[in-house]
């Protein structure tokens, strides 16, 4: 009836795994009573979970990653703290229990972080900038915001029903065969990738046909936002690169469900299979992760020195020779599994060119600052922590050359390495971007004062604990170790630690900044909408948008269309008439897709058939059931709109008024 | 905008709103970067397979499991099952419900027909001792081609919807769309096929 699931499956084999899923039963707890105490579901229900706006979903989808940013982050702390004690000890963290949390740490960052983050993003900002009403599928849209949902769900539930993969985020067979990894572990692992791969792909497929056919008319390819392009070019890797992870995670799933051999040790399997297809996908994913914040500091650094982006030709030709060779350099992965040294050479060759156009990119960036009208704005502040990313880029290019990656391969250079470029690159720009749309998605600003402290700790704090594992990789020091006996090792694992507790500073600063912003909302208003003195479309409408976005799509005639219309004078003019709007209505479709997927996903992992049937059924159901629906738009008034147009351009005057005396 | 502006590739469709030329274009447009999307998944599968066919652990190898005559009567079957959707789609065109449902009714049986040719091939390997547990190569053997299969059987369901959708609700906008998507999918996975007969079949005769 219940498969291989039984009570043995709860974390008790050691008190902090215990505490760790307790803590999540009741912080979820904690979250249903809130909820209902404040009376919130319906309005929970009809306003956000049923959405189908790209505003709401992109609003979900950082919500989701700032959520499981802070497990990440415990997990990361965890290991810091082990890490800093564990000399000649085995330290706090029994062995196996230390791998889980390194494997769901990067899995998490990676998966469940980071790409929410990055298509939240996307979705919230991308229809804006183009002068679109919405997505081009805006249903398709809510499907991949609930599987990502159902991916992250079974990470979470892992640490409470059973285990979580020990086989790092990578997932190297023959490790993670069933004879090494015999328990569920792997098999959440399998499953929330699968499951929320398949969420990002229909996401890029969303982003892809939206910015080539819903572009507001007028307005060229090159006419686009900057973030519009490295959105595209996210999204064209998406659709490239994710099908690799899900056939190889596929793969590995027949082989420790069905008893095939794609990667095991014997019956004539080949585990370098799976090496190249986890980094033909990994290695583009990176792109995937740091383009989007690339798109990000092109709009803020600009915004924020009143200039127009320096090279913008040269940025998109830059961001898609990024794009391409991204999928010439995975083998740098390996360097040390066997390859020829022809074959090594030329990913070095290719590893190091891609730092080329990236390179030219942070010239872009100081030269569109030069001589510009600078202010020092939070999203400014965490545009130029970026540059930290440059130490990143050399120690790449240091890794990239063969024989030394044989000497530093495995070490924590690696680790310090790759952090170098996700932090500064990825995550300071996924945090500018917040900082910079949010005004844009609530119509108040975050705190200031706040918004500096956790830049300053961020900073501080990422410098702490990633500087001292470059020098410990020059020692030698091996990445997920759990315990050492070199006491030379300690001191620089101190420090590290002493880093994450900066970190941790400056996570809860981004928390007060949140809770303060929040309460000090009725004095910060900004319904006009344009906080920034902003270039591009999106800040050409109300804060927060309405549902429609813009009561008459705009035209455009250049780059930066909203500095042309301000300096021409034809910003914020209504028209003569208001036109109604067609939009589509809210559908339970996408929620019960991801909560089917999840059922799906759980079942298969305790191997509880009947069940996993009924989520398949129920997935291909909703699927069907859908395609009959009819009446799947809704006509927006033009009363309607012209009531609300009119009280945004009254206060727009209002405010224009008091800047004019 | 003009009406050139709005053509998609495949089979454009006759519509009166220049609304629903952008809703076909767009919708179609998507189908076509998710086939594209698809088509990765393939290339990898054949990719696999190809570094796999020597992997036979002992086991069977190519020449002595696949049967070339087999695979050339499968072939027909589904190269025949996309002509009779090709023939739906035009009467599409022209609205020829009694048409459409004629050709879309011959193209699911001959995709039926597909499957079940293809699952005795499949049920009669596994029978004779050649499973897919035996060796890497018959595991990428039996993915590639079930992969392949599995696309067939959705696309069979999906006929099958489709004829529903037609009797329920007519010829409306979206039922000409999704039409439109299930003959290129229908038409896709008989490309996939023409290169699993190409890249398995042909060669694994030869060796």
């Amino acid at each position: 009836m219940f498969g291989e699931l039984s009570l043995d499956a709860l974390p008790l084999y050691s008190p902090i795994a215990a505490a760790g899923a307790g803590f999540i039963v009741l912080g979820g707890l904690v979250v249903v009573a809130l909820i209902t105490w404040l009376r919130a579901w319906r309005y929970l229900w009809s306003e956000w979970l049923t959405s189908v706006d790209h505003k709401r979903i992109g609003i979900m989808y950082v919500t989701l990653a700032l959520v499981m940013l802070l497990r990440g982050f415990v997990d990361a702390l965890m290991m810091r703290v082990q890490q800093a004690t564990a000399l000649n000890t085995q330290g706090y963290l029994a062995p196996d229990h230390f791998e889980q949390i390194f494997s769901s740490h990067g899995t998490i960052m990676i998966f469940f972080m980071a790409m929410p983050f990055l298509i939240g993003l996307m979705n919230f900002v991308v229809p804006l900038q183009i002068g679109a009403r919405d997505v081009a599928f805006p249903l398709l849209n809510a499907i991949g915001l609930w599987l990502t949902a159902a991916g992250a769900a079974l990470v979470m539930v892992s640490v409470v029903i059973g285990t979580f993969s020990t086989g790092g985020c990578s997932g190297y067979p023959p490790y993670t065969e069933l004879g090494y990894s015999p328990g569920v572990g792997v098999d959440y692992w399998i499953m929330a990738l699968a499951i929320s791969g398949i969420g990002s792909t229909v996401s890029g497929i969303n982003f892809i046909v939206t910015i080539y056919k819903l572009r507001a008319p007028g307005m060229k390819l090159m006419d686009m936002p900057l973030f519009c392009w490295t959105s595209l070019c996210t999204s064209l890797l998406i659709i490239f690169a994710l099908p690799p992870l899900t056939v190889a995670v596929t793969m590995l799933a027949l082989d420790r469900y069905l008893g095939m051999h794609f990667f095991t040790a014997d019956g004539g399997g080949n585990l370098m299979n799976y090496a190249n297809l986890f980094w033909l996908f990994g290695h583009p994913e990176v792109y995937i992760l740091v383009l989007p914040a690339f798109g990000v500091f092109s709009e803020v650094i600009p915004t924020f020195s009143r200039k127009r982006l320096f090279g913008y030709t040269v940025l998109v030709y830059a961001t898609m020779s990024i794009a391409v060779l991204s999928f010439m350099v995975w083998l740098h992965h390996f360097f040390t599994m066997g390859a020829s040294a022809d074959v090594n050479a030329f990913f070095g060759v290719t590893t190091m060119l891609i730092a080329v156009p990236t390179g030219v990119k942070v010239y872009d960036w100081m030269l569109a600052m030069f001589r510009g009208r600078l202010t020092f704005a939070t999203p400014m502040l965490w545009s130029i922590a970026f540059i930290t990313f440059v130490i990143g880029g050399m120690t790449g290019v240091i890794l990239a050359i063969p024989p030394v990656d044989f000497v530093f391969h495995n070490t924590l250079f690696l680790i310090a390495h790759f952090h170098n470029m996700l932090i500064p690159g990825s995550l300071f720009g996924f945090f500018a971007g917040y900082t910079f749309w949010f005004p844009k998605a609530f119509g108040f600003p975050l705190d200031e004062k706040w918004g500096r402290r956790a830049v300053a700790f961020w900073v501080s704090g990422f410098y702490l604990a990633f500087m001292p594992l470059y020098v410990l990789g020059f020692l030698g020091m091996p990445r997920r170790t759990a315990y050492y006996d070199d006491p030379a090792w300690q001191a620089y694992l101190i420090v590290a630690a002493c880093g994450a507790l900066f970190i941790l500073c400056g996570l809860a600063s981004q928390v007060i900044q949140l809770v303060v912003s929040i309460r000090h909302r009725h004095r910060t208003t900004d319904f006009a909408g344009d906080p920034w003195d902003g270039r591009s479309l999106e800040w050409t409408t109300s804060s927060p948008p309405p549902e429609y976005n813009f009561a008459v799509q705009p035209v455009v005639h250049s780059r930066d269309a909203f500095t042309a219309m301000k300096a021409e004078g034809t910003a914020y003019r209504p028209p003569g008439v208001y036109e109604p709007i067609e939009m589509p209505r809210n559908s339970i479709t996408g929620l019960a897709i991801g909560a089917a997927s999840f059922v799906f996903g759980f079942a298969v992992v305790w191997h509880i058939w009947w069940l996993a049937l009924l989520g398949l059924v129920a997935i291909i159901g909703t699927i069907i059931a859908r395609s009959f629906a009819t009446t799947t738009n809704k006509l927006i008034s033009s009363a309607e709109i012209e009531a609300r147009e009119r009280l945004w351009l009254v206060t727009v005057a209002e405010e224009r008024e008091v800047v004019l005396q | 905008m003009t009406e050139r502006a709005f053509q998609h590739p495949g089979i454009n469709l006759a519509h009166a709103r220049e609304e629903d030329h952008l809703h076909a274009e767009v919708t179609v447009f998507g189908f076509w970067v998710f086939l594209m999307s698809d088509a990765i998944i393939f290339a990898v599968l054949f990719a696999t397979y190809a570094s796999m066919t020597t992997r036979t652990n002992g086991g069977p190898t190519g020449a002595e499991v696949f049967q070339l005559s087999n695979a050339f009567i499968e072939t027909l079957v589904l190269l025949f099952s996309s002509f009779a959707f090709g023939m739906a789609s035009v009467a599409l065109r022209e609205s020829r419900v009694p048409t459409i449902y004629r050709w879309m009714g011959a193209s699911l049986l001959l995709g039926l027909g597909f499957l079940g040719l293809e699952l005795r091939e499949l049920t009669g390997l596994i029978a004779s001792g050649a499973s897919p547990q035996v060796s890497g190569f018959l595991s990428s053997f039996f993915l590639l081609v079930s992969t392949h299969g599995l696309h067939v059987l959705a696309g069979s369901v999906w006929i099958v919807v489709m004829m529903v959708q037609i009797a329920v609700l007519g010829l409306r906008r979206e039922v000409r769309s999704l039409l439109l998507r299930l003959g290129l999918f229908w038409q896709f996975l008989d490309l996939i096929w023409i290169v699993i007969f190409s890249v398995v079949y042909l060669p694994g005769v030869a060796q």
